[in-house]
């Protein structure tokens, strides 16, 4: 039972670069996201992972979003942002997720599979990028 | 005289194991009755990570691993369905497999073992839903994610050690 006798040491230098590495990888991530942000204009709805309809974030749309088992989420589009309400689920996490509008962004109904997402103008797909 | 002593020891390793087994199934129910006030989803304690932790350092990988599963198991078919059993297998796992590598390595705290389970915990049930929801747009859930599995784990390691040495040794036997 050495490992027990190890826990009441001071902290090892195993230990800060675990946790710094840990911590680094957060900021460095963080950071790529937000340089990389743009805004976006275009906003897709999926459900289980198929797209079923595609707006401008400049409409304006208030609707139903038929999900994964009769579960509905309510999508609004205004002022150039989109989020989900009136979940049918009921944990309504994707309530909270408030409203996006940059390019990546997205919320997400895990029960319903439903996933509102935005894309830029110039993100696009991978496939035009390796063109 | 020995075959009794056997017995009894075999019997008292059932129990300890059954123990823990139930102590994750009562943590695990336990925190699901708190509500989920935070706006991302997977955003948790990881309490039952505690008896992970627990049965690791005081048992050894194996039974750590056994434990973690049977946990899985029976929480997802006593409170959850096929949808939340894939999650929570896919950060069980990942994580456990995880923990298990690092304190065999013999270098790492509890704590620093613990953090980077939680990280991979969330890590594992993001990956199961990028395949689920076939989008990468959830990649940008693992900041919020991996931050809090930083604190979740930080605050669960530091619980287990407390736990780890207040436990008699006998335990394990």
């Amino acid at each position: 039972m050495t490992n027990t006798k190890e826990t009441t040491k001071k902290p090892r230098r195993a230990d800060i670069l675990l946790i710094g590495g840990l911590i680094i990888a957060l900021g460095i991530a963080a950071l790529v996201l937000n340089l990389t942000k743009s805004s976006g204009d275009t906003v897709i709805v999926r459900v289980s992972g198929e797209q079923v309809y595609s707006f401008g974030l400049d409409e304006d749309v208030d609707m139903v979003i038929e999900g994964k088992d009769g579960g509905t989420n309510r999508l609004i589009i205004s002022d150039g942002k989109a989020w989900l309400q009136n979940a049918t689920c009921p944990d309504k996490l994707c309530e909270g997720m408030g409203k996006i509008d940059s390019s990546g962004e997205s919320v997400i109904c895990l029960p319903n599979e439903v996933v509102v997402e935005i894309h830029g103008a110039d993100e696009d797909d991978v496939d035009t990028v390796a063109k | 005289m020995t075959d009794n002593q056997n017995r009894s020891n075999k019997t008292k390793a059932m129990a300890t194991r059954a123990m823990l087994v139930a102590v994750a199934f009562v943590l695990s129910w336990l925190e699901a009755q708190i509500p989920a006030f935070f706006a991302v989803p997977g955003m948790k304690l990881g309490l039952t990570n505690l008896v992970v932790l627990v049965a690791l350092y005081i048992l050894g990988s194996k039974d750590a691993l056994g434990i973690n599963l049977l946990r899985i198991l029976l929480v997802g078919l006593t409170f959850g369905n096929a949808f939340s059993l894939l999650y929570s297998a896919a950060g069980g796992i990942l994580s456990g497999t995880c923990m298990i590598l690092l304190k065999k390595t013999g270098r790492f705290s509890v704590t620093a073992v613990s953090i980077a389970g939680g990280v991979m915990h969330n890590v594992g049930q993001i990956i199961v839903a990028m395949i689920v929801l076939e989008t990468k747009a959830l990649a940008y859930y693992l900041i919020p994610l991996w931050a809090s599995g930083i604190v979740a784990g930080a605050i669960i390691g530091i619980l287990s050690s407390m736990v780890i040495k207040r436990l008699p040794k006998s335990i394990a036997e």
